[in-house]
């Protein structure tokens, strides 16, 4: 599980069934200093995460167990929003 | 499974049901030496693990769901181990 930020919301109306409903952001994951670390990628949110916000993703096989019907084609979902992380930086 | 220390606590007020009532710790991948390697990963903990202990990372999803004893989830990196030691061997010795 990585630590994201929101670069905005992608609008998709038409999708699959198994994602109606749902939103779709658009994420940078960030390192331990908040700079830029790997590829920005899409994410399905479960947490009505704002642009700029710093979030918490799960990929792969468990990003798609986050809906309640765990069939669906989710390979990143937003988990939860972070507030603040207490000694973080070395 | 991963070497790994920890580097801060998490804060999260709005979270998915899975997440609920766990305590989230920021850990960073460490090196053989002990060198921290950038790589940051955010993670359960079920061992009382607090920052600067090195640890044993699983980033796995059905394991996870068995360390955590349910169903599977949006889960997949949990702290499994606090590391008292590790004991390393060079190729040499190994020759």
């Amino acid at each position: 599980m990585q630590h994201a930020r929101v670069l905005g919301a992608v609008v998709a109306t038409r999708k699959v069934a198994a994602w109606h409903g749902r939103r779709l952001v658009w994420v940078q994951p960030i390192d331990l200093d908040g700079r830029p670390a790997g590829r920005k990628l899409v994410a399905l949110d479960t947490v009505s995460a704002a642009t700029g916000q710093d979030v918490f993703l799960v990929r792969g096989r468990e990003a798609a167990e986050a809906l309640p019907d765990a069939f669906n084609p989710a390979d990143a979902t937003i988990v939860a929003l972070v507030d603040r992380i207490e000694g973080a930086g070395r | 499974m991963k070497i790994a220390r920890v580097v801060g606590n998490v804060l999260a007020t709005v979270k998915h049901p899975a997440l609920a009532a766990q305590r989230l710790l920021l850990v960073e991948d460490e090196g053989p030496d002990g060198t921290l390697e950038g790589k940051a990963r955010l993670a359960l903990d079920r061992v009382d693990a607090g920052e600067g202990d090195r640890v044993l990372v699983l980033d796995e999803g059905n394991g996870a769901a068995q360390v955590l004893s349910r169903a599977r989830g949006p889960v997949r990196t949990v702290i499994v181990g606090v590391i008292d030691e590790v004991e390393s061997f060079t190729a040499q010795d190994i020759r």
